[in-house]
C-alpha cells in the first residue's frame, strides 16, 4: 500500500446506475425449489431403488393403470397459469381471473383423480402403505407430490379470493407470477414421478 | 438488547416492563436480534451438550467404572452428538450470519424479516421438541427416554422393535422441525445477499463471509432436504408401518446409511466454511492486510461445496462396497482437501509480512490454522481405503471429527465472538479473560483431542460404556477426561467474560479494531435500521476508502 503521489480528491470510478438486483421473490422461490427438488430426488431414488425389491405382491404392473386424462389435467393447468399471467401482465383482470379458476379447477381435478386411484388401489387392489416395499414408496412419493399440489391450491385459491374481491392488479404481476413459479415445479415434478412411478416403474 | 433501543429514544428503557421487553423479544423481526436470539439459544445448549460431554467423560476416566448406567450412556453420546451439530454448530452459524451479513453487504434487514423470525422459531422449538423426549420420551411401553440411537441413528435401531415408545420420535420430529427451520434461514440468506446488496457492492467486492454465507445456505438446502426426507421416512416406517428401512419386509438398512450421510458429510462443510467466513474477516484485520487471493478463496470455497456432496461414502467404506466405489470416494476425499488446503495457504499469505496484532480473535484464528491442519491431515489419512478398515468406528475417528468440530469450527466461533462482541454489545470483552479462556481452551483441547488419537489406534472402539482394565487404553483415557474438565473451566471463564463484560467492559466505539468492513462504518450496536443512509461501495474494503481517501482500493481492485 505504497502511495507514491498523493492526489487528495480522489473521485471512485461511477457506480452502475440504475442499481438492480434480481427480484426477491424469485431468488426466494427458486431456493425453496431447490430445497425440495432435494426432498423429492431422495424419495425418487428410494422409488427406483426399491423397485422389483418388494417380497410380496401386488406388483406395480398388476394394479397401475396409466394416469393419462389426470396427468393431462395437471400439465395443462401450467399452460393457463401462464395465460393467466400474459392477461394480468397486460391489465386484463376478468381474463387472469378466469383463467386462474381454470387453473384451480385442472389441479382439483388431478387431486381428486389422485384420491380414486388410492381408493381403487386400498379397496379394491390391497395395496396400502403397509403391503410391501411398492406400497410404500408409491403411497409415500405420489401422496408426497400431492402434498405440494394440495399446498399450491390452498395459495391458488387465496390468490383467486383476492382476485374475486377485485385486489389483486397489473402492479401485482411480480407476486402473482412467484406463485406461478411453485405451481410449475409441481407440474415438472409430476412428470418426473410419471416417468418414474408409471412408465418405468412398471 | 436495550441499548439498541438507546439509540432511537433515551427515555425508552426506564419505561419499558420487562413483560414488554420480553415481548419486544418474542416478535422481533429484527434481524440482529434474532441473530442475538440465535446465538444465545447456541449458547444454552453448548453448555448443556458440554455436560453431556462432561458425564461421558467422567464415565471413561477409569476402567470398570459405573458412574452412568449403559443406557444413559447411550443417551449420551446420542444427544451430545445431535445437539452439538443441530442446535449449538448451526444457531451459532445462522445466528452470526443473520446478525453480520445484512450490516457486511449494507442493507437495512434480512430479505424477508418475518421468515427469519418463523425459522428461528422452528429451530428453537425443534430443540424443545427434542429435549422434552427426557420427561417425555417413555411412551406407552414404559421404555426409553431419550433418543439413544446415537446420532446418525442407524437402521434398524430406529424400527419400533429395536426402539419402543416415543424417544426415536422426538428425535426424528424435533429434526424435522428445526431442519425446515434451517432450510427457511438459507432461503432467506442466499436471498439477502443476492437481492439486497448495496450500490456498487459487486459479487466480486462482497465481503468474503458473506460469500461463505451464500455457499454454506445453498449446501444447506441440498443436504438438510434430504435429512429432512429420510426423517419423513422414519417417521412413515414408525407411525404408519411402512417398510423404507424394514429388513424383514426387503427393505435396505444400508439406504438410511447413504440417505442420512448424503446428509452428513455436506454438514461439515456447512459449519466449516462460515467458519473459513470468521477466519477470513479476522485474520486481515489483525494482520493489517488486505486477504491475499480474494478470488481463489471464492473459488475454493465454491469448490468445496460442490466436491463435498460427492464423498459421503468414505463414512460407509467398511460397509462393503465394490472396489470402484471405495475407489470413487476415497479420490473424492483427497480431492476436497485440494481447495481447503489453497484456503490455508491463502490464509498464510494474508499472515506474511503484515503486522500482526496478536489480540484474543487473532490468537483463536491462528490455532484455527495449525490445528484445521492436523484435522485435515488425518481426514485424508481416514480418506484412504485401507487404513480406514482398520480404524473406522474407532476413538481416532472421533478424535478426527472433534479436531475439526472443536479445533476448526469451535475455535474459529470463539475467534469470532471476540471480533464482533464489540459490535453486538458495544462493550469490549475483556482481552485478560480472553487470553486465559483461549489458553485454557488450547491446552485442553490438545490434551483431550490430541491423546484420543492412542486409544483409537490401540483398538478402543467409539462409544463403548466402560472397557476393562490392562488393555493400556486407560492412561489416555485419564489425559483425555483431564483435558476436558480444563474445556470446562475455559468455556466458564468466556461465559463470565460476556456476561462481566457487558456491564463493565470498556466502551467499543464504532469501530474498535480499526477494520474495513462496513458494519464497522455505524454505531456499536447499531441502531434498528441498521445505516442511516444505505451506504455506496466501490472496493471490498469500503471503510478504508474512507478512512484513506488518498490511497484508496478502488485504485487497484
Amino acid at each position: 500500500m505504497s502511495s507514491t503521489t498523493l492526489t487528495p480528491p480522489l473521485t471512485p470510478p461511477p457506480i452502475e446506475t440504475p442499481w438492480v438486483l434480481p427480484s426477491r421473490g424469485k431468488v426466494g422461490m427458486f431456493s425453496l425449489i431447490a430445497a425440495e427438488s432435494a426432498i423429492f430426488t431422495i424419495f425418487v431414488v428410494a422409488y427406483v431403488f426399491y423397485i422389483g425389491k418388494s417380497i410380496s405382491g401386488p406388483t406395480p404392473r398388476e394394479v397401475l393403470e396409466l394416469p393419462i386424462f389426470n396427468t393431462v389435467c395437471l400439465l395443462s393447468s401450467s399452460l393457463t397459469i401462464h395465460f393467466a399471467l400474459g392477461a394480468l401482465k397486460k391489465g386484463n383482470r376478468a381474463v387472469f381471473t378466469a383463467f386462474w379458476a381454470l387453473t384451480i379447477a385442472l389441479g382439483a381435478i388431478f387431486l381428486f383423480g389422485t384420491a380414486r386411484e388410492w381408493h381403487h388401489l386400498i379397496y379394491d387392489k390391497g395395496l396400502t402403505i403397509q403391503t410391501n416395499l411398492f406400497g410404500t414408496t408409491y403411497y409415500s412419493l405420489v401422496g408426497l407430490h400431492a402434498f405440494h399440489v394440495t399446498v399450491g391450491l390452498f395459495g391458488l385459491s387465496l390468490v383467486l379470493a383476492f382476485a374475486l374481491l377485485g385486489w389483486v392488479k397489473q402492479e401485482h404481476y411480480g407476486r402473482v407470477d412467484v406463485l406461478s413459479l411453485y405451481w410449475h415445479f409441481v407440474d415438472v415434478v409430476w412428470i418426473v414421478v410419471f416417468f418414474v412411478v408409471y412408465v418405468a416403474g412398471r | 438488547m436495550s441499548s439498541e433501543t438507546m439509540a432511537l429514544s433515551p427515555h425508552a428503557v426506564e419505561t419499558q416492563s420487562l413483560a414488554e421487553r420480553l415481548h419486544g423479544w418474542a416478535t422481533t423481526v429484527d434481524h440482529k436480534r434474532i441473530g442475538v436470539m440465535y446465538i444465545g439459544f447456541a449458547l444454552i445448549f453448548l453448555v448443556i451438550g458440554g455436560i453431556e460431554a462432561i458425564i461421558m467423560r467422567i464415565q471413561l476416566a477409569l476402567p470398570n467404572n459405573d458412574f452412568v448406567s449403559p443406557q444413559v450412556f447411550n443417551r449420551m453420546f446420542t444427544m451430545h452428538g445431535t445437539t452439538m451439530i443441530f442446535f449449538v454448530a448451526m444457531p451459532i452459524m445462522f445466528g452470526f450470519g443473520n446478525y453480520t451479513v445484512p450490516l457486511l453487504v449494507g442493507t437495512r434487514d434480512m430479505a424477508f424479516p418475518r421468515l427469519n423470525a418463523f425459522s428461528f422459531w422452528l429451530t428453537a422449538f425443534g430443540a424443545l421438541l427434542m429435549y422434552f423426549s427426557f420427561v417425555g420420551g417413555f411412551g406407552l411401553y414404559g421404555a426409553g427416554s431419550a433418543p439413544d440411537v446415537g446420532w446418525f441413528a442407524y437402521a434398524p435401531l430406529t424400527s419400533k422393535v429395536f426402539s419402543p415408545g416415543h424417544s426415536s420420535d422426538f428425535w426424528s420430529l424435533g429434526l424435522i422441525v428445526s431442519g425446515f427451520g434451517s432450510i427457511g434461514t438459507s432461503v432467506n440468506m442466499i436471498t439477502t445477499i443476492v437481492c439486497s446488496r448495496c450500490p456498487g457492492m459487486t459479487l466480486n467486492k462482497m465481503p468474503l463471509f458473506a460469500w461463505m454465507n451464500i455457499v454454506m445456505s445453498g449446501m444447506v438446502l441440498f443436504a438438510i432436504s434430504p435429512l429432512t426426507a429420510a426423517q419423513i421416512m422414519i417417521s412413515l416406517d414408525r407411525y404408519l408401518g411402512a417398510h423404507f428401512f424394514d429388513t424383514q419386509a426387503g427393505g435396505s438398512a444400508v439406504i438410511w446409511m447413504h440417505f442420512f450421510w448424503i446428509f452428513g458429510h455436506p454438514e461439515v462443510y456447512i459449519l466449516i466454511i462460515p467458519s473459513f467466513g470468521f477466519i477470513s474477516e479476522i485474520v486481515p484485520v489483525f494482520s493489517r492486510k488486505p486477504i491475499f487471493g480474494y478470488p481463489i478463496m471464492v473459488g475454493a470455497t465454491v469448490a468445496i461445496g460442490f466436491i463435498s456432496f460427492s464423498v459421503w461414502a468414505h463414512h460407509m467404506f467398511t460397509v462393503g462396497m465394490n472396489s470402484w466405489g471405495n475407489t470413487f470416494f476415497a479420490i473424492t476425499t483427497m480431492a476436497v482437501g485440494v481447495p481447503t488446503g489453497i484456503k490455508i495457504f491463502n490464509w498464510l499469505g494474508t499472515i506474511w509480512g503484515g503486522k500482526i496484532q496478536f489480540k484474543t480473535p487473532m490468537l483463536f484464528s491462528l490455532a484455527f490454522l495449525f490445528q484445521f491442519l492436523i484435522a485435515g491431515l488425518t481426514g485424508i489419512m481416514l480418506s484412504s481405503t485401507p487404513f480406514n478398515w482398520q480404524l473406522s468406528g474407532s476413538y481416532f475417528v472421533v478424535a478426527h471429527f472433534h479436531y475439526v468440530i472443536v479445533g476448526g469450527i469451535l475455535f474459529a466461533v470463539f475467534g469470532g465472538f471476540y471480533y464482533w462482541y464489540p459490535k453486538i454489545t458495544g462493550k469490549m470483552l475483556s482481552e485478560r479473560l480472553g487470553k486465559l479462556h483461549f489458553w485454557l481452551f488450547v491446552i485442553g483441547f490438545h490434551l483431550t483431542f490430541d491423546f484420543m488419537h492412542i486409544p483409537g489406534l490401540l483398538g478402543m472402539p467409539r462409544r463403548i460404556y466402560t472397557y476393562e482394565a490392562g488393555r493400556g487404553w486407560e492412561i489416555w483415557n485419564q489425559i483425555v477426561s483431564v483435558g476436558a474438565l480444563f474445556q470446562g473451566v475455559a468455556v466458564l471463564i468466556f461465559v463470565f467474560n460476556m456476561i462481566w463484560s457487558y456491564w463493565k467492559g470498556k466502551d467499543a466505539g464504532c469501530d474498535p479494531w480499526d477494520a474495513w468492513t462496513l458494519e464497522w462504518t455505524t454505531t456499536s450496536p447499531p441502531p434498528e435500521y441498521n445505516f442511516a443512509t444505505i451506504p455506496t461501495v466501490h472496493s471490498s474494503r469500503p471503510l478504508w476508502d474512507l478512512k484513506h481517501p488518498e490511497d484508496p482500493d478502488w485504485k487497484y481492485e
